[in-house]
């Protein structure tokens, strides 16, 4: 019997193949139902034949676009093939594979669904300027979409159809819009959020930067960001196309 | 009368370069009409520099040179803007291009039935997955 739903798990993957391989066997023995995507944003390294080697499908980018491009391009993917809901996962392992299913739940109440590191689960802490800029943003998101929005420069989200058309339609590339620009918009546009605790593993890549001279760019960039996709005239959710809905349009 | 020569002389030299640019196709003419514009006037100020004085009198300019200054700085500033936005279109149209390409080469290596690498994977990729991890769980 085939699962419920079709869902996409999407890696964007920029010279990660020293941990790519891991990461999508673990994510293979933990959701089997799931397909799963390698989005290469121009590596030159092996991830590429390590993603393709673990029977991932791997959609290369002649060169690098960065997150947000690269999720967008992921998107397109999953909403051409007629994928039901898409999850992004990190390929460094950061995403605990045991917690897809929860954020994916998450969908059952709304468009887009995200794993948040300070809703209680994890022992994920931050001080200083980048956590102004965390208060300054889940303020924003929690007037904006209704409910409380704790972490939404999360990296951790799933989407349903309704989101993965809303994505194609708006996924900036730049700097935070694959976070911040692409998440207001799309609240602004009428689509639904929810967001679910989830615990982070700490990065197999190093630790993130404590200066708080690049915590205070980050605070300016977030504030910027936010304010540009706030300003921005309201455009409603493209309405789905009746026929994507229903599965026929993959074999 | 020098200094008037040798304004003319730079306003019809750039004019001519635009014009070649412009007919060997490597400017586009929706940038090239500002230009030409440009040198219009400049060539109408080298041949008649009361104009400029004249100008700067009805506009209540003490200096004319500063009317001049600033009408070109506003101008120059006003390039760039439309350059940056031209830029950052283009941008996004290699970006929907290169998706586009990604998506179509996957489908194609998908219906061709093998792996985008050319290459089979070396031994080492054998799918002994945790022999991999670098790093500790």
């Amino acid at each position: 019997m085939p699962p419920a739903h079709r869902t996409l798990i999407l890696m964007p993957a920029w010279n990660e193949g020293a941990v790519i391989g891991s990461t999508l066997a673990e994510l293979h023995a933990v959701v089997p139902d799931a397909d799963l995507l390698v989005v290469d944003d121009g590596s030159t390294d092996d991830t590429v034949a390590r993603a393709e080697a673990s029977g991932a499908a791997v959609l290369r980018l002649p060169y690098n676009l960065g997150v947000g491009g690269a999720l967008r391009a992921g998107f397109k993917y999953a909403y051409e093939n007629g994928y039901d809901r898409a999850i992004q996962v990190d390929a460094d392992g950061q995403h605990d594979p045991t917690q897809i299913e929860a954020v994916l739940a998450g969908l059952d109440h709304a468009d887009i669904s995200i794993g948040a590191r300070f809703a209680g689960e994890g022992d994920y802490t931050v001080h200083g300027p980048r956590r102004w800029a965390m208060v300054l943003l889940s303020g924003a998101f929690t007037r904006a979409a209704g409910v409380k929005l704790t972490d939404v420069t999360s990296g951790f989200r799933a989407a349903n159809r309704r989101a993965l058309l809303q994505y194609t339609r708006h996924y900036p590339a730049e700097y935070l819009g694959d976070t911040v620009d692409s998440l207001m918009t799309a609240i602004r546009s009428g689509l639904t959020v929810v967001q679910v605790p989830v615990a982070m593993r700490p990065r197999q890549g190093g630790e993130p930067s404590h200066s708080p001279g690049k915590a205070a760019i980050y605070l300016v960039r977030s504030a910027f960001s936010l304010l540009i996709a706030m300003t921005r005239r309201r455009t409603p959710a493209l309405e789905l196309p009746e026929s994507t809905t229903t599965r026929e349009a993959s074999a | 009368m020098i200094t008037r020569l040798v304004f003319l002389a730079v306003a019809v030299f750039f004019g001519f370069l635009l014009f070649r640019l412009l007919r060997a196709g490597r400017v586009r003419e929706k940038y090239a009409a500002l230009w030409i514009v440009v040198g219009a006037a400049i060539i109408l100020l080298a041949v008649w520099p009361n104009l400029l004085n004249n100008l700067a009198d009805w506009a209540g300019v003490v200096l004319p040179v500063n009317l001049l200054f600033f009408l070109a700085i506003i101008l120059l500033l006003g390039v760039s803007i439309h350059l940056s936005s031209e830029l950052s279109r283009l941008e996004d149209e290699t970006r929907v291009l290169a998706e586009r390409v990604a998506l179509l080469s996957l489908q194609v290596h998908t219906l061709e039935g093998g792996p985008q690498t050319e290459a089979p994977p070396p031994e080492e990729l054998e799918p002994t997955e945790h022999a991999q991890e670098p790093a500790a769980e």
